[in-house]
């Protein structure tokens, strides 16, 4: 038997058989037939300490996100959530049917530490017309607890895993067809703290992107269904943050004030499309790849966040301004409904940003250099100047 | 208790299930005359679905591609709360509240403002909140049965002119837009949508219905650890061994099943009673 796969109770022993170089290379080697481990560090130890407790998870709906762990132990913490299916606006005047976790696109965030008792109580509204379940990717099992977690309308299930992973999950609706359940909305983060907790950050948000596939175009107005073939064709009509265009903007807009270190816990229910998150005007300082709890890179424009996953990105405002999320893949933002706006309040500094420094005044270029001669003005020059170039914009 | 036999054989008492229906507001275009001769006269309430194949959306390697269904008789519209009511007056073991835990789980007939009483309108709607024990109770004392997941489906596939409605346009789009919405407060009267080729009405859009062998063409909640059954209605497998991969309202009634167990009530499910055809002569 490896000894790196025993069972919790043996824990202690199994770490100390670790620190014996040769058991550790023999057990590497003879169960998988992976690289071996270069230290006991890297041995793939699961981290199960003695549950103290239990208590209710605080669970918050986005863009807000529960409060840092305190605890220094672990916990059985209860989750409960409800599936629903409720009528929504995707759009100002444009209403979809959405299937949720809680009546929110994206599901509330769900905030545990590394080593706790999740207790997971999935109950589906009577209402509903379907069977509903969840899979977390936060969960070592089959099915990520969808099997257990299968509930016709008006019932309710309940499993235990153990958060033995730490890093940024997400969590979604698994019944068949999964496409389908997702597609409608229901996805949404769970986030397993390391025990050591996450570096300190003023604020924290939660942003998940995903898409629509409507019968109708992007803000045809009314109730619009759900079409099956834009979404094969992955060909989505609207790209959202946390479910809805204008989630974040106007008076919805996030907001901080400069010197503030901002953390966004980003996510992407997809179905379909891999974001290329960017905040316009700011660089993330820090990205914790892939929803990973290694910085995986500093310094950083767009990080992909793919369907399914998450990643984690911090900043610090240096300047006051309006800074917007995007997907960068722009005609998603632009056209389809992928813009947030983070406002940052407080006061300038000239060292970083000046600003406009040279009043908007007229250009004229000087004649090319490569030899052809601009052609004589027309006599109503400044019509031509302003009217669009053949073809138009 | 049912104080009548069935007149077919019910060999699947272990095999609960349930069949799923869903809307389609078909334009009620008059059903084309099935030129069918039937050897007897066709029960009053119920139609001839005549045989076919039926090719369920999972089988294993082993199974043949299609299943024959022989022809079977089918209540047009589902049991109505006015139905129940009867039974239950007529089998008080079957009364709420009086019920074997065993065989209903708390949601038994949680809709009916007294044990016995139905409110406003509630007649003539389709009975839900019912198990399959009740159902199957039910259909021993009305002398008749469930009907087998295949034959709910062999005659929910058929279409308004047809008995093979993926064919029309729009069939498929009316199913799943009747899927996506929540049951409504009030459900319809039964016989609200439209006729389908047989003259059955409600198989789509008005409640799911339980088969008799609703976990037996898939795996239930309690039996997925039977090999490849494993995982087939969740994330990724699904696809992969489905007969038809876009057939997404049959991936719903699938997964619909696979969460029943035969003591369930659920707000949502009801069901329809079918019938064998006697051999001629």
């Amino acid at each position: 038997m490896n000894p790196l796969r025993l069972s919790p109770t043996p824990r202690v022993l199994a770490a100390a058989l670790l620190l014996l170089p040769a058991l550790a290379f023999a057990g590497c080697q003879a169960s998988r037939g992976e690289p071996v481990a270069e230290s006991a560090a890297d041995a793939p130890e699961v981290y199960a300490p003695e549950i103290r407790g239990s208590e209710r998870a605080v669970i918050t709906r986005a863009p807000n996100v529960p409060p840092p762990i305190a605890r220094d132990y672990a916990t059985r913490v209860i989750v409960e959530l409800e599936t629903n299916e409720i009528t929504k606006e995707l759009a100002d005047g444009v209403q979809y049917q959405f299937w949720t976790f809680g009546g929110e696109v994206p599901g509330p965030f769900i905030r545990v530490r590394e080593g706790d008792m999740v207790e997971m109580r999935l109950k589906n509204h009577p209402s509903s017309m379907l069977p509903h379940n969840i899979d977390l990717h936060a969960v070592t099992g089959t099915g990520g607890g969808a099997e257990v977690s299968l509930v016709v309308p008006g019932k309710q299930a309940a499993f235990t895993f153990r958060a033995i992973k730490p890093g940024l999950w997400v969590y979604h609706c698994a019944t068949a067809p999964v496409g389908l359940h997702v597609a409608n909305g229901m996805y949404g983060l769970i986030l397993v703290e390391p025990r050591g907790g996450l570096p300190r950050v003023d604020r924290e948000f939660y942003i998940m992107q995903s898409e629509f596939y409507t019968a109708g175009a992007f803000n045809a107005p009314g109730m619009q269904s759900f079409d099956l073939e834009k979404a094969i064709d992955e060909e989505p009509e609207y790209v959202v943050f946390n479910g809805r265009v204008g989630s974040m903007t106007g008076e919805n807009r996030l907001q901080a004030k400069v010197g503030e270190r901002v953390r966004f816990f980003v996510g992407n229910g997809g179905p379909n499309l891999t974001s290329s998150f960017h905040l316009i005007g700011e660089m993330f300082d820090h990205v914790y790849g892939e929803g990973g709890t290694d910085v995986s890179q500093r310094n950083v424009q767009t990080t992909v966040v793919p369907p399914g996953g998450s990643a984690v990105v911090d900043f610090v405002l240096d300047v006051p301004g309006r800074y917007t999320l995007v997907d960068h893949a722009l005609f998603r933002a632009f056209n389809k409904g992928a813009v947030g706006i983070l406002e940052a309040t407080g006061a300038e500094d000239a060292n970083i940003y000046a600003g406009q420094t040279t009043r908007m005044t007229d250009y004229a270029p000087a004649p090319s250099a490569t030899g052809a001669a601009p052609s004589p003005a027309p006599a109503d020059s400044a019509r031509t100047r302003t009217s669009p170039p053949a073809g138009g914009y | 208790m049912p104080r009548r036999q069935p007149d077919t054989t019910m060999n699947r008492s272990i095999a609960p299930a349930l069949a799923l229906a869903l809307a389609m507001a078909l334009a009620s275009s008059p059903v084309a005359a099935a030129p069918v001769r039937a050897v007897e006269p066709v029960p009053a309430g119920m139609v001839l679905v005549r045989g076919g194949i039926y090719t369920p959306l999972y089988r294993s390697e082993k199974e043949p591609d299609g299943v024959r269904v022989p022809a079977f008789y089918l209540d047009a519209t589902p049991v109505t709360n006015a139905d129940f009511l009867a039974f239950v007056r007529a089998n008080p073991a079957w009364r709420r509240g009086r019920a074997r835990a065993l065989f209903v789980d708390d949601g038994y007939l949680r809709h009916w403002p007294g044990a016995l009483a139905l409110a406003p309108g509630q007649a003539r709607q389709p009975v839900v909140n019912v198990s399959w024990f009740a159902a199957m109770a039910y259909a021993r004392w009305a002398g008749k049965r469930l009907p087998s997941v295949a034959e709910w489906e062999r005659a929910a596939s058929a279409g308004a002119s047809g008995p093979d409605g993926r064919r029309e346009a729009g069939y498929t789009r009316r199913i799943l837009a009747w899927y996506s919405r929540p049951t409504p407060t009030a459900l319809p009267y039964v016989g609200a949508t439209a006729r389908n080729f047989w003259g059955a009405r409600d198989l789509h859009g008005l409640v799911w219905e339980w088969t008799s062998d609703f976990n037996s063409a898939l795996m239930s909640t309690d039996s997925r650890g039977a090999g490849d059954q494993d995982g087939r209605l969740f994330c990724g497998a699904g696809a992969t061994e489905a007969t038809d991969a876009l057939d997404y309202a049959s991936f719903m009634r699938s997964a619909y099943r696979a969460g029943l167990e035969a003591r369930y009530a659920v707000p949502n499910l009801g069901f329809r009673l079918a019938r064998n055809v006697r051999a001629a002569r």
